[in-house]
């Protein structure tokens, strides 16, 4: 599904130049479940963010799906980010003046879904995560670990092909956390894709293949 | 590619409007302020000239005013209007015999006197006229009669009062048949005029005397001026087409009958009441768009908060864009919410504006005894100002949050 060839991203930031990712390559199939891991700085979120369409590279390709994502516009860009990616942030990101089906509402708001559609699917998204009874609850009215759930259903909204939570547990207990990941790995067993970047082995651990990086370089990509 | 809808973006946009009432109202107050002002400027001018036209349509419609006019002295000093007296009965009768269409000639002479009866008295305008001078002031006569030609010509000492002079000297009695002494001379009271009320300068319509010409002349203003001199020649057009050419024609027929070399001044002057009207609505009207253009600039004031505004809120939702472009939302979406917004509420602060403008102007003409006048494109236009106000404003910071780099404004606390 994924293929990406000598990834290269470089910013500057002031007088220096700094490498973040260094000729990265590496590719990903339907249904892999994958953890991304290493430290602070190492490149990590960068490959999340170009993964994601955030970002785009300094150099190297990022075939998705056959298409060159490097050089999609802007507006192409926000529609690849809409349709074909799910993403899950470690602080939740959850709009505070919407509802949870509202908040889970907005992805296809920006594809165009006509609203009673789009009320449904949220609807039927929120049943799955386990928050039913809770659509009607504004983020500060839930548990961390429903309001990711919350963003879990909103990343899934456009049924996309692939999904991208970055220190999805980070803000979240262990006990609520492992909860969170099983969600995940259920999710891949039904047929997603899922990249979890983490700098947490034991997160890590429940992916099926793990990506190591540091200093914007591969050091280890095994399959367990 | 459909993206997302209008209803959608609005929608977002009046959420955020919603979501903080106190500093959305604040941020239109400015536009508030400014659409109210130039509406009550607006009406304000409007009522001012509806209150001109209707004191100068008051005077007659179509009616041509001749009166003398002093010609340049050896100093170069010229006379004030009405202080000349080159216009006599002569001018009258040649106006009457040669100009076509002019439905009525009213010569007239006016002079202030005491009047006293039963034991009151009032100090009011004898006016002298012919009983031509009812049409051509478009006066009636609500009880009584007016006087005639024959009374005129018997000298007689008949009087016609307005209804304020019968009410300040019999109250509510009827006067018809009374004598009052004007000036020590007896007259008898033959007629009431219908009232026609106060004029918009303030000035009492129904506060005069009118009596034949002769008699005016000879009793009551007496050696002061000629014999057959008159002040005033009212002259009222068939129709308001032939007003310019019968006021051409009575221009030629009295240059002809004093004898005025081309090339010399004129002893008289004619003002058609058409063109006095238009000359004040268009100084009123001038006047009336320099202050809607003060007003304005309180306008543009309130816009600059808006911008203020929106400025800050792009800073603070930058988090709430960031999520937004990561979940697909294009710049254009982003650029269209914070437009909208803008827009939205420079329209609602319009639209408050436009109320308490109304209500200020109608206010202020009731107090005022001023007709209340305001133009339907008043309303389409304000809104539709206000709303380019919210555009223009609304567009550099809704520009900025569109331009916002989608990873920079995740991050951003």
């Amino acid at each position: 599904m994924i293929q990406i060839e000598d990834l290269t991203k470089t910013y500057v930031m002031g007088e220096e130049t700094v490498t973040a990712l260094d000729g990265v390559s590496l590719s990903i199939s339907r249904g892999e479940s994958i953890a991304i891991i290493g430290p602070s700085g190492s490149g990590k979120s960068t490959l999340m963010n170009i993964l994601g369409g955030l970002d785009r590279p300094t150099r190297g390709r990022y075939r998705f799906e056959g298409d060159e994502v490097a050089h999609f516009s802007d507006d192409q860009l926000a529609d690849f980010r809409n349709r074909r990616i799910g993403f899950v942030f470690q602080s939740f990101q959850l709009l505070p003046r919407l509802s949870a089906l509202q908040n889970v509402e907005l992805p296809m708001v920006y594809s165009g879904a006509a609203p009673r559609a789009r009320r449904e699917r949220a609807a039927e998204l929120l049943e799955r995560v386990g928050l039913g009874s809770r659509m009607g609850h504004r983020p500060n009215q839930l548990s961390g670990g429903q309001q990711q759930r919350v963003a879990i259903a909103r990343s899934l909204a456009n049924q996309p092909d692939l999904l991208l939570a970055d220190e999805p547990t980070g803000a979240l207990d262990s006990a609520t956390g492992i909860e969170v990941l099983a969600l995940f790995q259920k999710l891949n067993t039904e047929g997603l894709t899922v990249v979890l970047v983490t700098h947490d082995r034991g997160v890590a651990a429940a992916a099926r293949r793990r990506i190591a990086f540091r200093d914007g370089r591969v050091t280890e990509d095994v399959q367990s | 590619m459909s993206g997302a809808s209008p209803t959608e973006i609005v929608r977002f946009a009046a959420g955020a409007i919603i979501a903080h009432p106190l500093r959305s109202g604040l941020t239109s107050l400015g536009v508030v302020i400014g659409v109210a002002a130039v509406v009550m400027m607006t009406s304000i001018g409007l009522g001012a000239q509806k209150r001109v036209t209707d004191t100068i349509s008051g005077l007659g419609s179509n009616l041509i005013i001749v009166t003398p006019l002093q010609p340049r002295t050896a100093g170069g000093v010229m006379g004030g209007a009405g202080s000349g007296q080159s216009l006599t009965d002569a001018d009258t009768e040649v106006i009457q015999r040669q100009v076509e269409g002019a439905a009525a000639v009213a010569p007239s002479v006016t002079g202030m006197a005491q009047v006293t009866a039963d034991g009151a008295n009032w100090n009011t305008s004898i006016v002298g006229v012919t009983p031509e001078y009812l049409e051509a002031r478009d006066l009636t006569v609500a009880s009584g009669r007016m006087f005639e030609d024959r009374d005129a010509r018997q000298g007689r000492k008949v009087a016609v009062l307005g209804p304020t002079v019968v009410t300040q000297l019999w109250g509510d009695a009827d006067p018809i048949g009374k004598r009052i002494r004007i000036r020590g001379a007896p007259f008898e009271v033959i007629g009431v005029l219908g009232s026609k009320g106060q004029s918009s300068f303030g000035r009492d319509q129904d506060d005069l005397i009118l009596s034949p010409l002769e008699t005016v002349r000879s009793r009551i203003i007496g050696r002061r001026i000629k014999a057959d001199s008159v002040q005033t020649i009212y002259v009222k057009a068939v129709s308001e087409e032939e007003l310019a050419s019968v006021q051409e024609d009575i221009d030629s027929v009295l240059r002809a009958e004093h004898r005025i070399q081309p090339g010399e001044d004129d002893d008289f002057q004619t003002q058609n009441l058409a063109s006095i009207l238009e000359a004040s609505k268009a100084a009123i009207g001038a006047f009336t768009v320099l202050l809607a253009a003060i007003a304005g600039v309180s306008l543009v004031v309130g816009g600059v908060g808006i911008m203020n505004i929106m400025l800050v809120a792009v800073t603070e939702r930058t988090r709430e864009i960031g999520l937004r472009m990561a979940l697909g939302a294009r710049r254009r979406d982003v650029l269209a919410q914070f437009a909208l917004e803008s827009v939205v509420l420079s329209l609602f602060g319009g639209l408050i504006g436009l109320a308490i403008g109304l209500l200020g102007a109608a206010g202020i003409a009731a107090i005022g005894n001023w007709p209340f006048a305001l133009p339907t494109w008043a309303i389409p236009v304000a809104l539709g100002f206000s709303s380019l106000v919210g555009l223009v404003f609304g567009a550099y910071p809704a520009w900025r949050a569109a331009r916002l780099d989608p990873i920079e404004a995740l991050r951003r606390e």
